[in-house]
């Protein structure tokens, strides 16, 4: 790969053909970051507009610069609300990774283990979490814990597949050679199986990542009770109550970029673990 | 620390097979009374069409499998890093740095890197990897990555490695070098081999002896002795002496595959 990119710096008297497709792939380059930005400036601009022109009151649809204001102005309430869901949501996907790898390198250490529990996991996984969290919120005195547990029972399944895949799927040869050499479970395990599940464990992480921030907002709003300690969640649910529009397209606004925030990270970590050697990682040329 | 010749260059058995057959699921024969013996310092090709069972013979002695009749015995007992194996595919992990992979064998039976270091680099420069030793398997070229694929099975000094057509998926030319580097290797450390493969010409131009099978059920049929001594280069290839071995052993080859449809 490095061979290559000498070559093309290296090479002076392009033709014509070569020119153009270099300009073309810079104004792909371009493109790729400067297009968003302004689809996203014209939709601000026709929603103001759409707002003034129709003189639609505010209680109904908010201009963007009054659902802006209202961000600065509610911060401190918003920015308290968005800690306790972050905290929530970090707090599910860490149990989410330790509860799916753990059962998922319990699978496939025991075919028993799998053969009894895998359907159960299935279930929980189809199971709508809308529809658990009332019992949860029931059965669970403690409103954190409740929280987590629900925020969880949506994260922790791709982890858990995404890994036991991983873990199936290390190449056979190597396997034979393993055992050829003798190699403990724990050693297969460690050398061979955790390293070729990483790349499926980092694909299930990333949709975890969403997964228990949509886990932690939907059991939010079933919980539905407020005062000190509540989340964003039910700062949309209470500022619907009280017609408090551009409160809510404030949170709504909080959480999305929140949900994207984490997403990222997810990505940027998996990038460092896996770009030395994963085709995943790897910048193909041409 | 260099891998010496010394106990690697007798000619004492290593390895007795003693009318093993394999039968599959109760039924499909693979592999009908195959009885071999290896001795040190051996060259064994096991060439035949596919389906004769010579992989089969491979697995049953690198004891994947188990016989379902028969014995294969390793005189004086197998123990640790006695048999070193390389597959059809470089088999890399990919994650790991060429030294790393070439440590496996070690590691797994709990030797430190540092401990083992002068072995591996050993191993890597047999093979005329030394300079890609911090390299992850990707940023090498397919005959680069068997070549990894050798060190790491001669890292042990084992007194016996299988090859399961480890060249088949290579270009020609890349095929022909990796070849005479074998015999070099085979000349400086006086390794045992076997070599299963399905081409006449290097079968030939490698062993000393070559196990011709027939398939359904997987056979031995004929087995011929190549006598050209060892160091074979270049020229070899070009021998009459080269022709007349192909000659033979393409005849015993159309022998197992008769009545055999194309």
């Amino acid at each position: 790969m490095s061979i290559v990119e000498e070559n093309t710096s290296a090479v002076s008297d392009v033709d014509d053909e070569e020119l153009r497709r270099r300009r073309a792939r810079k104004i792909d380059k371009i493109g790729k970051w400067t297009l968003p930005v302004v689809v996203l400036v014209i939709t601000l601009f026709f929603w103001d507009r759409l707002v003034v022109w129709n003189e639609i009151p505010h209680y109904i649809l908010p201009g963007p610069g009054l659902v802006f204001s209202t961000l600065v102005a509610d911060w401190p309430i918003l920015f308290d609300a968005l800690l306790v869901t972050l905290q929530i949501t970090l707090m599910a996907l860490a149990v989410a990774v330790i509860g799916g790898v753990g059962l998922a390198v319990l699978f496939t250490q025991s075919r028993w283990m799998e053969m009894s529990f895998y359907p159960y996991a299935v279930i929980l996984q189809v199971t709508p979490i809308v529809a658990i969290a009332p019992l949860i919120f029931i059965y669970v005195d403690s409103r954190i814990a409740g929280l987590l547990l629900c925020a969880w029972l949506v994260a922790f399944f791709p982890v858990l597949s995404n890994t036991t895949l991983g873990l199936n799927s290390a190449d056979h040869n190597l396997r034979d050679l393993f055992r050829i050499y003798g190699a403990t479970r724990w050693q297969t395990l460690r050398f061979l199986q955790l390293p070729s599940a990483l790349p499926y464990f980092l694909g299930g992480l990333r949709i975890a990542g969403g997964l228990s921030l949509i886990g932690a907002v939907v059991a939010e709003y079933v919980a539905g009770t407020g005062g000190i300690g509540s989340g964003l969640a039910f700062r949309i649910l209470e500022a619907g109550y009280r017609l408090n529009i551009p409160r809510m397209f404030a949170a709504l606004i909080l959480i999305a970029v929140t949900g994207v925030v984490i997403f990222a990270g997810l990505s940027f970590i998996s990038h460092l673990l896996l770009r030395k050697w994963h085709e995943s990682a790897l910048k193909r040329e041409g | 620390m260099s891998i010496s010749p010394a106990p690697l260059g007798s000619r004492a058995e290593v390895l007795r097979i003693e009318g093993v057959d394999k039968v599959f699921g109760g039924t499909v024969v693979a592999l009908k009374g195959l009885s071999l013996t290896v001795n040190g310092g051996d060259f064994i090709s096991l060439l035949g069409p596919s389906g004769c069972g010579k992989s089969t013979a491979l697995r049953l002695i690198a004891d994947l499998i188990h016989p379902t009749r028969g014995r294969i015995t390793w005189s004086g007992g197998q123990a640790a890093g006695d048999l070193g194996v390389v597959f059809q595919e470089p088999t890399l992990m990919p994650w790991a740095t060429v030294a790393q992979n070439v440590w496996l064998p070690f590691r797994l039976r709990g030797k430190s890197y540092a401990s083992v270091k002068d072995d591996i680099l050993e191993a890597l420069k047999l093979v005329g990897l030394e300079r890609f030793q911090n390299a992850y398997p990707r940023e090498l070229s397919g005959g680069m990555k068997m070549r990894v694929s050798i060190a790491r099975a001669m890292v042990t000094k084992p007194r016996l490695i299988l090859m399961d057509e480890p060249f088949a998926a290579l270009d020609e030319i890349t095929r022909f070098r990796l070849n005479n580097d074998l015999l070099a290797l085979k000349d400086k450390i006086g390794c045992t081999v076997i070599f299963v493969t399905h081409s006449v010409f290097e079968s030939v131009f490698l062993s000393d002896r070559i196990v011709v099978m027939a398939a359904r059920p997987g056979r031995v049929i004929r087995e011929l002795t190549v006598d050209a001594p060892y160091p074979r280069d270049e020229d070899f290839r070009t021998s009459p002496e080269y022709a007349a071995h192909c000659r033979a052993a393409s005849d015993a080859l159309h022998e197992a595959m008769e009545g055999e449809a194309a």
